[in-house]
C-alpha cells in the first residue's frame, strides 16, 4: 500500500529530521532509496529544485517524492506526515511542558542524538563526495571529470572565502556545478 | 477567525518569498513577527530558536506553529503552519508533473551530472559547521565518532542498517551514561 508506505516513510523522516535543512537529507536518502523512491541523481536534482524554490528542502521532497509516486494524494500524505512530528512537538513545548527541555532524561536522550546525527551527516558528505568524485574511475576508459569537477567545487567552497570575502551560499555552488556540468560533460 | 485568516496570509506570504531553504527565512519571520505584527517578543525569538535546535522539523515551521499557538491556540498554529508549508507545496507539486520532461533535454541532463557532485560537497560543509559548534567534552565526541565510523561502513558496504537505528542507539547509550552516573552521584551522596 503505496499511501501507508509514504505516510510511516515520511513520519519517520519527520521525526528524526534534527539538524538543519541539510541535516534532514542523510535521511531522507535512506528512507527513499530503502523504498526505491528517489536515485541519487533524482534526488540531487530535488536539492537543486529546492534550492530555487521556496520552502524548507524537507518539505519539498515530501512533495516531490508523494507526487511522483502516487499523484496528488500521495504529495498531501507525505508533506503531511513530514511536518506533523515537529507541529505535535511544538505544540507540546509550547502549550503544557515548558520544561521538558530542562528534564534530565530529555536532555540524556537529546545529548545522544545530536551528536549522533552530525556524525551521520559528516560521514554521508564524505561518502558522498568521495563515492561520486571517483565514480568515472572504475569503468572502463577512464572518466575524470568527476574527479575534476569535485576538486573544482571543494576548491569554490572552501577556498574561495578570503578571495571574495564571504561565503559562497549554496545556490551560488549549485549554479557553478551545473555550468561545470554543462561545459564538461557537453563537449 | 480575523487572527487566524491574518496568521494562515502572514505566513503564506512568508513562505512564499523564501528561498534556499528553511534558515533564509528566519530573519524574515523575526522581522515580520517581532518588529511589524509585535506578535512575539525577542525573548520568545530566542527560546523558539532553542527549542528549534532540539526538536525535530526546520526552524522555519516550528516558529509558525508556535507563533500561530501564541496569538490564537491550536487552531492558530494549524493556520500558521499550513500557510508557511503551502507555497513551498504548490510550487513542487507543480514541478514535480513536469520533471520528467525537462530531465530529457541533454544540456539540463549534463547540468545536473554536476550538480550531483555539488551535494556531497554542501552535506559536507553543513557538517563541518556543526561540528563546529558542537557541544566540547568527550562522551558527544566518542558517540559522533562512533556514528561517523558506523554511517560510513553503512554506506560504503550498503548494509541494510537504517539511521533510525543508529539514532536511537546513541539515545540509549547516553540515557545509560546519565543514569549510571546519576547512580554514582548517589552512592557518593550515601557514605
Amino acid at each position: 500500500m503505496i499511501y501507508l508506505d509514504l505516510f510511516l516513510g515520511f513520519l519517520k523522516v519527520g521525526c528524526f529530521s534534527f539538524g538543519g535543512a541539510y541535516g534532514a537529507i542523510p535521511l531522507i536518502r535512506d528512507v527513499a532509496l530503502s523504498y526505491g523512491w528517489l536515485d541519487d541523481e533524482t534526488l540531487a536534482y530535488m536539492i537543486a529544485v529546492s534550492e530555487s524554490t521556496p520552502g524548507p528542502i524537507m518539505v519539498n521532497l515530501a512533495t516531490y517524492v508523494g507526487s511522483s509516486q502516487a499523484g496528488l494524494g500521495g504529495a498531501v500524505l507525505a508533506t503531511l506526515a513530514v511536518v506533523l512530528p515537529s507541529f505535535l512537538v511544538i505544540l507540546l513545548a509550547a502549550a503544557v511542558l515548558k520544561n521538558l527541555l530542562e528534564n534530565r532524561y530529555v536532555k540524556a536522550v537529546l545529548g545522544g542524538l545530536k551528536p549522533c546525527v552530525i556524525g551521520i551527516i559528516l560521514a554521508t558528505g564524505v561518502y558522498m563526495t568521495v563515492h561520486n568524485g571517483i565514480s568515472g574511475m572504475g569503468k572502463p576508459g577512464l572518466d575524470l571529470r568527476p574527479a575534476a569537477i569535485t576538486a573544482i567545487l571543494a576548491a569554490v567552497m572552501w577556498g574561495a572565502k578570503p578571495v571574495l570575502k564571504r561565503k559562497v551560499s549554496p545556490l551560488a555552488l549549485i549554479a557553478v556545478s551545473a555550468c561545470l556540468g554543462i561545459l564538461l560533460y557537453g563537449i | 477567525m480575523k487572527i487566524r485568516m491574518d496568521l494562515f496570509l502572514t505566513f503564506m506570504k512568508i513562505g512564499f518569498f523564501t528561498f534556499g531553504g528553511g534558515y533564509a527565512m528566519i530573519p524574515i519571520i523575526e522581522d515580520t513577527c517581532v518588529e511589524k505584527k509585535k506578535w512575539l517578543s525577542h525573548d520568545d525569538m530566542m527560546n523558539i530558536a532553542v527549542i528549534a535546535e532540539s526538536t525535530p522539523g526546520p526552524m522555519a515551521i516550528n516558529c509558525a506553529t508556535f507563533t500561530g499557538y501564541r496569538q490564537a491556540g491550536f487552531f492558530g498554529s494549524l493556520a500558521a503552519t499550513a500557510g508557511i508549508i503551502l507555497p513551498s507545496f504548490l510550487v513542487i507539486f507543480i514541478i514535480s508533473m513536469f520533471l520528467d520532461n525537462f530531465l530529457e533535454i541533454t544540456v539540463i541532463a549534463n547540468a545536473f551530472k554536476g550538480i550531483k557532485l555539488a551535494v556531497g560537497i554542501l552535506i559536507l560543509d553543513a557538517a563541518v559547521k556543526m561540528v563546529k559548534k558542537m557541544k566540547r567534552g568527550a562522551f558527544p565526541r566518542m558517540i559522533m565518532l562512533c556514528s561517523f565510523a558506523a554511517m560510513l561502513l553503512i554506506n560504503i558496504f550498503s548494509w541494510s542498517f537504517s539511521t533510525i537505528s543508529l539514532m536511537l542507539i546513541a539515545a540509549a547509550v547516553s540515557l545509560a551514561a546519565s543514569f549510571a552516573s546519576g547512580a554514582k552521584r548517589k552512592e557518593g551522596e550515601g557514605t
